[in-house]
Parts: C-alpha cells; sequence; structure tokens
C-alpha cells in the first residue's frame, strides 16, 4: 500500500475542507477501500478518516414516519436493531447476508453504497479495465464472465455493483443526504448509482469532495413489513456475493396485489430496479402466474455479454421465489441462513 | 517514492497502553505483529477474506487486516494472548482443546476470537447458526465439524 497523509476531522464542516484537496479520499469502515489500496487498484493521496464524526451514526425517526439512518451506522448494528428488523424485514435480512460477522461489523451504511462496481478484472492491475484505467479496454468482454451483467451494461464495462444493502433499499424508495461544499441536496438511490455507459469510472452521481451523510427510508417503506423478502443465490452457502438476488414487498387486500416493489442484485452495475414488473404486479391477483408474468417483464431487456445467460433464466426463478416467499409473509423470527433460498430450518431463533 | 511522515498512534491492547510511531498505512494487524511481537493474530490472505487476523475492537470482533492501526486510536483491543485469565484459558480455548477443533493450527486464533464474539452476540444458539455466523473463518484443513462442536460445547457451558 502506497503511503498517505492521515487526517480525522472532528466535524462535517472540517471534513469537507480536508477532502476538497485533490487526490483525497473518505475512510469510513475500510472493508473495500483499504483492500484496493494494498492491491494498488486506488492509491489516494490523502485519507480523511470520518470514523470519529459524532452526528452521523445514529438511526432516527422523523417527523412524517419516515426514518434516517446516519452514513456511519455500522451493518452489523442496523441489522440487529429490533426497530428496524421489524419495520424493514426485507433490509435486515439483506445485511445478513452480506459478507461476515467481522466485515458487518465494520462496514457502514453510507460505505455500502460507496463500494465499487467491480470485477476481478478491476483487481488485477494487469488487466485492462475501463472503470480502474479509462480507455484501456475490458478485459472482462471474451474473458471470464459467467458472473457479470445482465442489464444496463455497455462495451465499457460488464461488471455488477455488490451490494445486497442496496436492493431492498432501492425497492422501497430511499433517497441519499449528501453534504458538500454548496450544503445539503438529496437524491434517490435509484439515481445515485450511474449505469456504465462509456464512462464506468463514474459509479455515482457525488461530485468529488461530497460527503453521504444518511440514508432515509420514507413512511411509506414500512408499511411492507408483513410481506417482505430478500433472497439470495450465491455459489456457496454463505460469505459470498450473489449471484442473482432479489428484494419483494407487496401490500395484499383480498386476493389482489394492492401495491408491489421489486428489485433485483448482482445483475447490474447499480441495484436494479424493476419497475416494469411492478406495472404488472399492481392490481393482479397474488399468485405464481402474476408473478411468472412479472419475471418475465424484469428480465425482459436482459442480454448476456458473455458466458452468462444462465443468470437470466436463474434471476427470473429467482424473482418468483421472492415474491412467493413475500406473498406467504415475513418470517416471525429471521431465518439462521438469512436470505438463502436452501435454509432449511425455517424458523430456528435468531435475536433480530 | 517520497517518504510521508509518520504519525504518533496511542493503543489499548489487552489492558496494556502503546505508544507507536507508524506511518498511516500501517494496519492494526502489522502493528500488532511486527511492532509489538504479538503473533498470535494470524495474516493468512491480508484481504478481509480468511477470518485468521480477527481481534476485539470494544469487545467486537473485526479484522486486523483492513482496519488501519490509527483508527483503533482510543479503542479497548483485545488478541488472542489477551483471553487467558490467571493463567487459565478462556473456556472457548478449552473447548477447542477438547474437541480437537484444528489441524495445522494457524487459523484457530482467528477461529477462537470470532466464536468467543459470536457466543457473546447469542448466534450460537444451533449448529446451523454457528456455521453461518463463523462463515468468515475459513480453515482450509477442513476441521468445521469440529470447531462447530467446540462452538457448540462452549456456548452451552456460557449457558449454563
Amino acid at each position: 500500500m502506497r503511503d498517505f497523509d492521515y487526517v480525522r476531522p472532528a466535524t462535517i464542516s472540517e471534513a469537507l475542507v480536508a477532502a476538497a484537496e485533490p487526490g483525497s479520499a473518505y475512510l469510513a469502515g475500510g472493508t473495500n477501500l483499504l483492500d484496493l489500496m494494498k492491491g494498488g487498484v486506488t492509491s489516494p493521496e490523502r485519507i480523511v478518516d470520518i470514523t470519529r464524526l459524532p452526528e452521523l451514526n445514529r438511526i432516527e425517526t422523523l417527523d412524517d414516519g419516515g426514518l434516517r439512518i446516519g452514513a456511519l451506522v455500522r451493518n452489523a448494528d442496523l441489522a440487529h436493531d429490533p426497530a428496524f428488523a421489524k419495520a424493514y424485514p426485507a433490509v435486515a435480512e439483506a445485511l445478513l447476508s452480506g459478507a461476515s460477522a467481522q466485515l458487518r461489523n465494520a462496514a457502514t451504511a453510507g460505505g455500502n453504497l460507496l463500494q465499487r462496481t467491480r470485477c476481478s478484472y478491476f483487481y488485477d492491475t494487469a488487466s485492462a479495465c475501463n472503470r480502474r484505467e479509462p480507455g484501456s479496454g475490458c478485459s472482462a468482454l471474451g474473458g471470464e464472465n459467467r458472473l457479470h451483467a445482465i442489464l444496463g451494461w455497455s462495451d465499457a464495462c460488464i461488471a455488477t455493483h455488490p451490494s445486497d444493502f442496496c436492493v431492498p433499499l432501492v425497492a422501497l424508495d430511499a433517497v441519499v443526504e449528501i453534504e458538500g461544499k454548496q450544503g445539503r441536496r438529496h437524491v434517490t438511490l435509484e439515481e445515485f448509482h450511474r449505469l456504465p455507459g462509456d464512462t464506468p469510472q463514474r459509479e455515482t452521481v457525488l461530485e468529488p469532495g461530497e460527503l453521504i451523510v444518511a440514508i432515509r427510508l420514507p413512511a411509506e417503506a414500512a408499511s411492507f413489513a408483513a410481506h417482505a423478502r430478500y433472497l439470495k443465490m450465491r455459489e456457496r452457502t454463505s460469505y459470498a456475493f450473489a449471484v442473482v438476488s432479489a428484494a419483494a414487498a407487496l401490500t395484499v387486500r383480498d386476493g389482489k396485489i394492492r401495491a408491489a416493489r421489486l428489485a433485483l442484485g448482482g445483475v447490474a452495475a447499480k441495484p436494479w430496479r424493476a419497475r416494469a414488473a411492478e406495472a404488472v404486479l399492481l392490481g393482479a391477483d397474488a399468485d405464481e402466474a402474476a408473478f411468472v408474468r412479472a419475471a418475465d417483464a424484469a428480465l425482459a431487456d436482459a442480454s448476456p455479454p458473455g458466458d452468462n445467460a444462465f443468470k437470466i433464466e436463474l434471476a427470473r426463478r429467482i424473482v418468483v421465489r421472492t415474491l412467493m416467499s413475500a406473498l406467504a409473509g415475513t418470517p416471525a423470527l429471521m431465518p439462521a441462513l438469512p436470505a438463502s433460498p436452501f435454509s432449511s430450518l425455517p424458523g430456528v431463533r435468531h435475536d433480530a | 517514492m517520497t517518504s510521508k511522515t509518520t504519525i504518533p498512534v496511542h493503543l489499548d491492547i489487552n489492558g496494556q497502553h502503546h505508544t507507536l510511531e507508524l506511518e498511516p498505512r500501517v494496519t492494526l494487524l502489522d502493528a500488532l505483529r511486527d511492532r509489538l511481537g504479538l503473533t498470535g493474530t494470524k495474516k493468512g490472505c491480508d484481504h478481509g477474506q480468511c477470518g485468521a487476523c480477527t481481534v476485539h475492537v470494544d469487545g467486537e470482533r473485526v479484522l486486523a487486516c483492513l482496519t488501519l492501526a490509527a483508527q483503533a486510536e482510543g479503542r479497548a483491543i483485545t488478541t488472542i494472548e489477551g483471553l487467558a485469565r490467571e493463567g487459565e484459558p478462556h473456556p472457548v480455548q478449552t473447548a477447542f482443546l477438547e474437541r480437537d477443533a484444528f489441524q495445522c493450527g494457524y487459523c484457530t486464533p482467528g477461529q477462537i476470537m470470532s466464536a468467543v464474539a459470536c457466543i457473546r452476540e447469542g448466534h450460537a444458539g444451533s449448529d446451523e447458526e454457528i456455521r453461518e455466523y463463523m462463515a468468515g473463518n475459513l480453515c482450509r484443513c477442513g476441521a468445521y465439524p469440529h470447531i462447530v462442536a467446540a462452538v457448540r460445547q462452549a456456548a452451552l457451558e456460557a449457558a449454563s
């Protein structure tokens, strides 16, 4: 790892000043950034350690019934907060399906959004990667690409955003609260991450030096608590990124779907809100036939850039399975294997 | 390459206070092993994937390889060397011995630090839950069945 200047500001305004220097990077949990720095994938000149900023580690209920998650709230603390897990069970389940217990004790809510969209060629500095080095090409096209994107990719980049947390968040209309030199602004999570296009190196709408200070969930997000699930297909049972994942949230009355939210993970450079599928579900009978039609709508624009055509059918099946699980109802207890389609012991005790 | 300056870093490790002059890039893992001679904490992958470097920071398990030493300043750090009390092994250490929960032993300090936290968190209620909440600790010898048995035994002892 190349050395750097280390600064530890005490306030948000000090942090913004410190990070205004070109070559600066904010450090929170460090679970992605330090790893990338060790590999020489990124080499900041200055690290601005924001972990001691006092205001950013709170979970607050807002006057309008919404929720405000401070950017430094750690994944484990959020997932195991009983009130949070009760109101937003799919988000808690997604958090607990990600990484390991050690990493969840370090990783933060804001940092989760800013983990890099990446693949193994991004990590390998001997390979061409437009995301790491704009204009150098993409070794993944024509390379080992069976786990890459099936939606929203371009010839410049076919990597996926690996977040679990972001998938139910984008389904539930989460909003990112951003502080910069010009003051505070709000961006929907759906608009926060960018598709690669010709500029895959620009992953989000953040301007240099801007800081995520919180993530907000609107009041309506808690209305899905009785029928909300996150399911994640992995190549091993635990501690792996999603091959494909889905978050589904339903409101069902008299056998009809009155509201529906659906998003996919592991399929694109951003958490993928499936609005066309939601339109199919709205007003439909709450049954498997409707869910199959929704899955077809969600994947209508999918195409494989390489050896990953199997992910399209897999994604359809995960969408149907997740919607069926959501319809069946949120489990009273968090499953022992959160988000696993193979969880063999539903209802095994859990503290969330 | 231009050399950046070192910074003073105050670390509280196993109840002892240390002041080190470190380059900011020094991880907690390298500070423990190379500067303080606390080599019980192991460097496996050095990329946050294997769990061999698991330590406790303010009582919670984290990876020392993905923590800068400077980030740990002012926190209470516990390593495998700090688990025993008055010369007696920690109950989880005893359970690992009794259940033969290792072969080569390289992952064992990380497994034990992780297991102590796993039990304290209340995530050792069933074998399935133990496997899931210990998933961040890899054992290339494949001693997993005995590791699960050791964690289960220690959890039952802690509950009784």
